[in-house]
């Protein structure tokens, strides 16, 4: 009796044993389902705090303190002979015209050390803000006209809050007196909070309030775009070559192995490399985006021949077939039906590839793109620095208002890098083929 | 009648191995001729020897003298890529063009400069579907992809897009193994219409099917030929004891 009952239990659903071994399987599965499920949350936390943190420093980075303050363009101090020509318009002293504006402000202040404190409250980049204005409109000389001027980084932290009232006087960026002055322009409604547009139409400074992304966000774009040309064209023939056309023995063995290998080499090297082979060798200009682009195009290659490859390799084979037994040559295989086929996948590896080296910093610096540029860059050829050696540079320096600027100017990258990666991901979803 | 094809001792390695030990076959003009035997016998390597298809493969080679319509194909002088529009080929998996039915058929008198103009690819195209039987059932879908078709209508497509090449021959390689009885009997049914203007060789592992469609057949065994003969006689009254063997089922 028990005999039959066993043989049916074995036959049929699971005895307590199997049980046993039914449960344990439950278990690990859902353990490891926990497990992904923990991984995923804990780089999900540490991306928020990131991203939580540099929008938090950074947003203020977007936003900028102005002055009102009435001007009188006074025809003596700009143009004391009246030819209203350019040169003299360039050259005259709206330092002066400000540091009117503020005495006449400020009637009471008097000693040296305090007008200085004054003075300082306008940003150094408001004499080029009334140049402009007056280039623009000579007529305004001999009026007096509210005129708003960027404020100092120091007023900008204090009006956002960075600094703080209740600091004990010596170890504050903003004196009491400067305190006071602030609160009566504040009262006078002559501050304001506006949106920083000089941040992306400017090129950088050294003084924070003036100081843009635009120099770094063009070089950028030029470096990208030498980079593109010479590593897109090169990395797809290579891999098109390597794929359809090498014949497989020890040297392609050998390629194979050295481009895999380019592909994980530290990318300090590939700057030392862009030294010895650009600037040693080829004497093209320093801190050029055209050399820029190149050593970013070594490093970028490996990366877009693997991906081409890659892609390459997974178009069937009865694909090649059809069109060589067709009497196609193997061009034309090649190229009428491989190379499309293979086109969305080797474009999102060329894409990764050029985020890559969009955030590249390392080898630029050793190519002296970490020069200080206050020029927007005209040509692959000019000075020119890019958005991480920017951020690099910023992050360097001492002054407080540059943190936000810091912040600002990864924001600006970041968002660059999910763009193209959006791209990526677009492009391969659109193009998927099924087979 | 002079055979279209004539091989002679033809020895295929690749690498070290040997493939085909010394195969002789004539296949005469305007007529299906099947090539049978296991897996790996050798026969699929044949057909490919025809069309120098086995070029593209690393590491093989082709020993032996295979003549087409007089000519030595593996004489030097003969561009490989004229040969297979000549002779063209149709493989066993449907493998058309993820593009559209139109592109995949006017792909060959396309790089073959075959159309003169824009009227005279269509007619090419309308004609090739038209003998492959396909053109009553995609005749409103042209410029729907390929590859939306199903299987059955996948091979003819495969073999409309072959004939627009404007080939004598045609190689077929397992054509129905991928296909369900009903796409099987139209296939072989279109098979046996096309005969009529193309010399056809098929490989098939279904002795039904070369016993019904074709006129001569060679039975493969080890990389030779063990018999070859009509159909007829191949499959009633065997020489060999292995060919016996084979079509009744004892081996293979």
């Amino acid at each position: 009796m028990t005999d039959i009952q066993n043989q049916t239990n074995k036959a049929g659903w699971p005895t307590n044993g199997a049980n046993k071994i039914l449960a344990k399987r439950h278990r690990t599965e859902r353990n490891f389902r926990r497990l992904g499920l923990t991984a995923i949350l804990i780089a999900m936390a540490l991306l928020a705090t990131l991203l939580v943190s540099i929008v938090g420093k950074g947003y203020s980075a977007f936003i900028q303190t102005t002055i009102t303050l009435d001007i009188n363009f006074e025809q003596e101090i700009l143009d004391p002979k009246d030819t209203r020509s350019p040169e003299t318009l360039k050259a005259a002293s709206y330092g002066s015209v400000i540091r009117n504006a503020l005495r006449t402000e400020f009637p009471e202040v008097k000693s040296r050390i305090e007008l200085r404190r004054l003075f300082g409250l306008i940003s150094k980049g408001a004499v080029q803000e009334l140049r402009n204005a007056v280039l623009a409109n000579p007529k305004l000389i001999g009026t007096t006209r509210a005129f708003e001027l960027t404020a100092s980084d120091d007023v900008d932290m204090f009006i956002k809050g960075y600094i703080s009232r209740d600091v004990v006087e010596q170890d504050r960026r903003i004196k009491n007196n400067e305190i006071v002055w602030i609160d009566r322009l504040q009262n006078q409604n002559a501050i304001q909070t506006r949106f920083n547009t000089r941040f992306f139409t400017g090129g950088d400074s050294r003084e924070p309030e003036v100081a843009g992304i635009l120099g770094a966000m063009v070089g950028s774009l030029y470096t990208l775009f030498i980079t593109f040309i010479i590593s897109f064209p090169i990395g797809v023939m290579s891999a098109i070559y390597l794929e359809e056309f090498a014949p497989k023995n020890k040297l392609t063995d050998v390629i194979e192995v050295n481009i895999n290998n380019l592909a994980a080499v530290p990318s300090i090297v590939f700057g030392l490399l862009g030294v010895a082979l650009f600037l040693n060798v080829a004497h093209l200009p320093r801190s050029a985006p055209l050399v820029g682009g190149l050593t970013l195009a070594l490093m970028t290659l490996p990366t877009i021949i693997i991906a081409a490859r890659a892609s390459i390799r997974a178009v069937p084979g009865s694909i090649r077939n059809a069109a060589l037994g067709l009497g196609a040559s193997k061009q034309q295989a090649v190229f009428h039906h491989v190379l499309p086929l293979s086109l969305p996948g080797i474009l999102t590896g060329t894409i990764i590839g050029l985020s890559q080296a969009l955030g590249e910093t390392a080898p630029l610096l050793m190519i002296g793109m970490v020069a200080f540029i206050v020029d927007i860059p005209g040509g692959v050829t000019d000075p020119a620095t890019v958005l991480p050696v920017q951020i690099f540079l910023w992050a360097d320096s001492p002054e407080r208002a540059f943190v936000e600027k810091t912040s600002g100017a990864i924001m600006v990258l970041l968002s660059f890098l999910v763009f193209m990666n959006a791209a990526a991901v677009l492009l391969r979803k659109k193009f998927e083929q099924r087979w | 009648m002079e055979p279209i094809i004539s091989a002679k001792n033809v020895s295929v390695y690749y690498g070290k191995k040997q493939a085909l030990k010394g195969v002789n076959l004539d296949i005469p003009e305007n007529q299906i001729t099947a090539l049978i035997g296991p897996s790996g016998c050798g026969k699929s390597t044949f057909l490919r020897c025809l069309n120098r298809m086995n070029d593209t493969i690393e590491g093989c080679r082709v020993e032996g003298d295979i003549i087409v319509d007089g000519k030595d194909i593996y004489d030097p002088q003969i561009d490989e890529v004229y040969l297979r529009a000549r002779v063209g080929m149709v493989f066993q998996k449907p493998n058309p063009f993820p593009k559209s039915i139109y592109d995949n058929v006017a792909y060959a008198p396309r790089i073959h400069g075959l159309a003169r103009n824009k009227d005279e690819l269509d007619n090419m195209v309308l004609a090739s579907l038209e003998k492959a039987g396909l053109l009553a059932e995609v005749q409103d879908r042209l410029h729907e992809i390929g590859t939306s078709l199903s299987g059955g209508q996948q091979q003819r497509l495969c073999i409309a897009r072959a004939l627009a090449a404007q080939p004598d021959i045609i190689l077929m390689d397992e054509p129905c193994s991928a296909l369900d009885p009903i796409a099987t009997a139209k296939v072989e049914e279109l098979i046996e219409e096309l005969r009529a203007s193309y010399t056809i060789i098929i490989v098939t592992h279904s002795m039904q099917q070369a016993a019904r469609i074709s006129q001569q057949t060679a039975f493969f065994h080890l990389g030779e030929i063990v018999e070859v003969g009509k159909t007829e006689q191949v499959f009633t009254s065997p020489q060999d004891s292995r060919t016996q063997g084979y079509i009744t089922g004892r081996f293979g």
